[in-house]
C-alpha cells in the first residue's frame, strides 16, 4: 500500500470512527449505569484510534487534540468527572472538532482554531495534567533516545514490550487478545511468551480476573514510533504494568524490567533469551550478580527452568507454530473487508454488462445451429454469466443503515435548536440500495427529517391539548417494493392542512383560484419552488428553499416522491427510488417489427385482450372485478403496420399503481443491460433507456412509471369529459322541465 | 455453553461446546475441576468451543496445572478454530499439547 491510499484508508477509517463515536455519544446521553459505562469506552476507543492513526501519519494537530479529548474522557471513565449535559454538548463539539481537523488535514488547508472547545476541555482538566502536556510532545523520538542513551547497548533490533495486565481488565471488558492483535496492526509480533506464573491455586482463583502477563518482542512498522507503541496499552496503563523499551535499550534498562516483573530474575532472563531480547552473553551480564551466586556454588537454575514441562517446546512444535502464528497475524492484517475504489467496481459491472450482451449472441446462434450439445454448453455459461452478474451488481448495494446512521444525530440537535422533545425511529436499515444512490439521497433525507421536526411536530401544549404524548416521533423505514427501494420519513405531527396550502398557493400564483385538485395534486404543491407555509422562519427550515430541491433530487435520481398526511395524524413522505441497476431482468415484448423491454419485477401478468374490448373504444378492462386502464403501444409510439388478430396485455405495476399495456407479441424473458438513450430520444416520455438483444437488434425500455401515470390521466380525464357531459345533458333536462 | 463428562474405563473424556469466556468463567470453573476431581485420565475435547477469551484460556491452564498437580494425565485434543487462534496468538501451542499441530490442519 502506498502512502497516498493509507491515507486514504485513514481518512475512511476517520470516518467510520467519528460516526462510531456520535453514536456512542448518544447513547452515553441515553443511559446510566454499566451500559453508559461502556459506551463510554466506546468513544474513548474511537478517539484512541484516531489519534493512533493520526500519528502514523504525523498529523501533529489532529493527535494533539485528540489526545486532550482522551485525557477528559479518561477522567470521566475514572468518575473524577461527572457526566452533566454541559459536558456531553462539548464531547460532541469535540467530535465535530476532530471531523473538522481531520478534514482540514485531508485538503490540505489548515483548521481555524476553536479555543473555546479546546479551554472547555483543559477546565475538565483541572490544571496542567502531565497527560495533556504529553500531548505537545507528539515528537517522541527524542525521549526514545534518552532511554536508549548510554554505551552499552543491547544488539537486538526489535522493540521489547512487558505486559502485566492488572487484575480487573478482563472485568471491564478489555481481553488482552485484542490489545496483541491490534498491536499486530502496527507491526510484526516477531516473538510472544505468555505467562501465567501468578495464576493461583484453584480456590483462590477468581475465574473474572485477569492473571497473565506477556514478554513480546516486537517489529515496530514504519513510523511507527514509540508514543504509538504506548497508545495501543493507553486503556490499561493504569492498572497494569507496561513497561515498553527501545531497540537497542541501554542494558540497564533490562535489568531494571527484570527486577520490577513479579515472575523472578531467572525465569524471565530465560525467557528474554529465548525471545531474542538478549544474547546469552547479554542475560549473564544482566544476571552478573546471580552468576557470581551460582558459581559459588547455588544451583543454576536457568537449565532446570528451561527443561520444566511446557516451557521447553520441543523444537519442531516451535517451528510449526512459528509458522501458525505468521499465518494469523498476517490474517490479522489484512481486514475482513477490502476497500474498492467505485470506478473499478464500475468497470468491472461494465464488462459483466458486455459479457451479458455477448451471451445472449452466443444463445441466440446456438438455438440457431441446432447443436444440442452446444446449445447445452451455451445455457449453463449463461447460468454463470447470471450469477456473475448478480454478484458484480451486489458488491455495489449497501445497506440503508449507512445513511440512516447520521439522523440520530441530526434529530437530536434540531430537537435542541427548536426546543422539542423529539425522538427517533428507525426500522428496515438492512434494505440494500446501490452505493451511488446512497451517496445522493443523504442530504435530501436529512432535509425532509428537519422539516418534519420543524413543520411536522406541533409544539408540547398543541400535542397535549390533541391527546398525544409530549415528545414527538419521526420516524425513518425502507422496504423494497417491486422493483424499487421505498424511504419513508414520518411524523406523528400536526400534518398538513390541505387548505392552508391550497391557499398559500393561489396566494402566490401557483394555481388558478377555480382549478380543481385533487388531494395528492394539493400536496405535492408544497414542491413547488418557492413554496412555504410555515408562518415563522426559523433557523432550520421555513425559508421557502428546500423541499423544491428535494423533489429536483430525487426525480434526478429517477426516483418519486409522494405525499401522505392526515391532519392531525402526521405526514409521511415516501421516496420510490429505482434500485439503479445497470444490468435488469426484462420481458420483452414486441409491436409490430419494435422491440420493447419491460422491467420484470414490475410485471405482474400477462393476458390476451379479449375481442369485444379490442373492438370496443375504451381505455379499461375489467380485470376481475378491478378497473384496470390500459395503454396501447401501437398508439402511443405510433407503430405502422397490420394490427395482430389477439393482442396480448401485460400487467405492470409500479407503487400501488397498475395498468396494462396492450402489445402484440410477447417474447419471453431477458437480461438487458440498460444503455442510456440518445440525445435524440432523451426527451421522449415513456422511453427510459435501450438495450442491446442478443441479435444485435436494438430494443427500447419503457419507463413503467410514467406509463402507468400516463394511462391513468387518461383514463381520469375521459371520465372527468364523461361526467362533465353528462352533467351537461342533465343540466339541459332540468332546464327543459322547468 | 455447555460441559459434558464420559467416563470410560477410568478416562474421563470432557467436551467443552459453545462459548468458554468471562461469561461462562464462573460456572465453567466449578464444572471443570469437579470432573477433574473425579477422573484419573482427562481427555478434554475442545473441537466445540465457539469461543474462547483470556478467561477461558486461563480456565484451561488451571484445569492443566492441577492436573499435573494432582499427577493425573491430562490432554487436550480436538482444537476448534477458536480455540487455535487464541492458542496462535498467544503462542502456546506446548502447553496445550501437541495434538495442536496435527488437528491444525482442519483449522486451515
Amino acid at each position: 500500500m502506498n502512502f497516498e491510499a493509507a491515507r486514504q484508508a485513514f481518512y475512511e477509517e476517520c470516518e467510520e470512527l467519528l460516526a462510531a463515536m456520535e453514536s456512542a455519544l448518544l447513547a452515553v446521553e441515553a443511559s446510566s449505569g454499566s451500559a453508559r459505562a461502556e459506551h463510554l469506552n466506546a468513544m474513548f476507543r474511537a478517539a484512541h484510534t484516531i489519534k493512533g492513526s493520526a500519528g502514523l501519519f504525523d498529523f501533529g494537530e489532529v493527535v494533539a487534540f485528540t489526545h486532550l479529548c482522551e485525557s477528559v474522557l479518561d477522567r470521566v471513565r475514572e468518575g473524577e468527572v461527572p457526566i452533566t449535559p454541559a459536558l456531553i454538548e462539548l464531547l460532541f463539539d469535540c467530535r465535530d472538532r476532530i471531523e473538522l481537523l481531520v478534514a482540514a488535514v485531508r485538503s490540505g488547508r489548515p483548521a481555524e482554531p476553536a479555543p473555546s472547545t479546546e479551554a472547555g476541555l483543559r477546565s475538565y482538566l483541572g490544571g496542567p495534567q502531565p497527560a495533556a502536556a504529553k500531548a505537545v510532545a507528539v515528537d517522541s523520538r527524542s525521549k526514545v533516545e534518552i532511554e536508549a542513551g548510554g554505551d552499552h547497548l543491547v544488539s537486538s533490533d526489535h522493540w521489547h514490550i512487558s505486559l502485566r495486565f492488572g487484575p480487573d481488565v478482563l472485568r471491564n471488558g478489555m481481553d488482552p487478545i485484542s490489545f496483541i492483535r491490534y498491536l499486530a496492526t502496527i507491526g510484526r509480533i516477531v516473538y510472544l511468551t505468555t505467562l501465567y506464573d501468578l495464576l493461583p491455586e484453584p480456590d483462590l482463583m477468581d475465574p473474572e480476573s485477569c492473571y497473565l502477563g506477556f514478554e513480546i518482542e516486537f517489529a515496530a512498522g514504519p513510523q511507527v514510533d514509540k508514543l504509538t507503541i504506548e497508545s495501543v496499552f493507553d486503556f490499561i496503563r493504569d492498572d497494569s504494568k507496561v513497561r515498553i523499551l527501545p531497540p537497542h535499550a541501554h542494558i540497564a534498562e533490562y535489568i531494571r524490567l527484570i527486577r520490577e516483573m513479579p515472575e523472578g530474575t531467572s525465569r524471565l532472563g530465560e525467557i528474554l533469551v529465548r525471545g531474542g531480547a538478549l544474547t546469552p552473553g547479554e542475560l549473564d551480564e544482566v544476571l552478573g550478580i546471580q552468576r557470581d551466586r551460582a558459581e559459588a556454588g547455588e544451583p543454576q537454575q536457568l537449565g532446570t527452568l528451561l527443561v520444566e514441562e511446557q516451557l521447553a517446546p520441543p523444537q519442531a512444535v516451535a517451528a510449526a507454530l512459528d509458522k501458525q502464528r505468521e499465518h494469523a497475524a498476517q490474517k490479522t492484517r489484512e481486514h475482513r473487508v477490502v476497500r474498492v475504489d467505485a470506478g473499478r467496481l464500475d468497470a468491472l459491472i461494465d464488462l459483466v454488462g458486455e459479457l451479458v450482451i455477448a451471451g445472449a449472441a452466443a444463445q441466440l446462434s446456438a438455438s440457431q445451429s441446432g447443436n444440442g450439445a452446444l446449445i447445452e454448453a451455451v445455457a449453463s455459461l449463461g447460468q454463470l454469466v447470471e450469477r456473475i452478474r448478480d454478484e458484480a451488481l451486489g458488491l455495489r448495494m449497501v445497506p440503508v443503515g449507512e445513511i440512516f446512521g447520521r439522523f440520530p444525530r441530526v434529530v437530536r440537535d434540531a430537537a435542541r435548536e427548536l426546543g422539542k422533545d423529539i425522538q427517533l425511529e428507525m426500522s428496515g436499515e438492512e434494505t440494500e440500495l446501490d452505493k451511488s444512490m446512497v451517496d445522493r439521497i443523504a442530504d435530501p433525507l436529512v432535509h425532509l427529517v428537519r422539516n418534519a421536526m420543524d413543520h411536522g411536530i406541533e409544539p408540547t401544549e398543541r400535542r397535549r391539548a390533541a391527546g398525544k404524548p409530549d415528545y414527538g416521533t419521526v420516524w425513518l423505514n425502507a422496504f423494497h417494493e417491486s422493483g424499487s427501494v421505498v424511504i419513508e420519513v414520518g411524523d406523528d405531527g400536526g400534518g398538513m392542512e390541505r387548505q392552508r396550502i391550497l391557499r398559500r398557493a393561489i396566494e402566490r400564483g401557483l394555481v388558478a383560484p377555480d382549478e380543481v385538485l385533487s388531494d395528492q395534486q394539493i400536496l405535492q404543491l408544497v414542491f413547488e419552488p418557492g413554496f412555504s407555509t410555515a408562518e415563522t422562519v426559523t433557523s432550520l427550515s421555513g425559508r421557502g428553499v428546500g423541499m423544491d430541491v428535494v423533489k429536483r433530487n430525487i426525480e434526478a435520481l429517477k426516483g418519486q416522491i409522494e405525499i401522505d398526511s392526515g391532519e392531525g395524524e402526521g405526514t409521511v413522505i415516501r421516496l420510490r427510488m429505482p434500485l439503479t441497476l445497470a444490468i435488469i431482468d426484462g420481458f420483452r415484448v414486441g409491436v409490430g417489427g419494435v422491440s420493447f423491454v419491460i422491467p420484470l419485477d414490475m410485471v405482474l401478468e400477462c393476458l390476451d385482450l379479449p375481442i369485444e374490448q379490442a373492438q370496443a373504444d375504451s381505455h379499461y378492462l375489467n380485470l376481475r372485478g378491478e378497473v384496470l386502464p390500459y395503454l396501447p403501444l401501437r398508439t402511443l409510439f405510433e407503430i405502422d403496420g397490420p394490427p395482430p388478430g389477439r393482442p396480448a396485455v401485460v400487467v405492470v405495476q409500479y407503487g400501488e399503481q397498475r395498468a396494462g399495456l396492450v402489445v402484440d407479441r410477447l417474447e419471453g424473458e431477458l437480461q438487458a443491460v440498460i444503455k442510456p438513450l440518445g440525445q435524440l430520444f432523451r426527451g421522449v416520455k415513456g422511453l427510459g433507456g435501450s438495450t442491446i438483444l442478443g441479435s444485435g437488434a436494438v430494443a427500447l425500455i419503457l419507463d413503467v412509471p410514467d406509463l402507468i401515470q400516463r394511462a391513468i390521466r387518461d383514463e381520469r380525464r375521459r371520465l372527468a369529459q364523461g361526467t362533465a357531459r353528462q352533467s351537461r345533458r342533465l343540466a339541459v333536462r332540468e332546464e327543459r322541465e322547468q | 455453553m455447555t460441559i459434558s463428562a464420559v467416563y470410560l474405563d477410568g478416562r474421563c473424556i470432557l467436551r467443552i461446546d459453545g462459548p468458554l469466556t468471562i461469561y461462562e468463567a464462573g460456572e465453567s470453573k466449578l464444572r471443570l475441576l469437579d470432573e477433574l476431581n473425579l477422573a484419573q485420565i482427562v481427555e478434554v475435547d475442545l473441537a466445540g468451543v465457539a469461543e474462547l477469551d483470556t478467561a477461558g484460556i486461563q480456565l484451561l491452564l488451571l484445569l492443566k496445572r492441577e492436573a499435573m498437580r494432582q499427577n493425573k494425565p491430562i490432554a487436550f485434543q480436538g482444537h476448534s478454530k477458536a480455540v487455535l487462534a487464541v492458542i496462535d496468538l498467544y503462542n502456546m501451542a506446548a502447553v496445550f499439547g501437541d495434538p495442536v499441530v496435527i488437528s491444525g490442519q482442519g483449522a486451515r
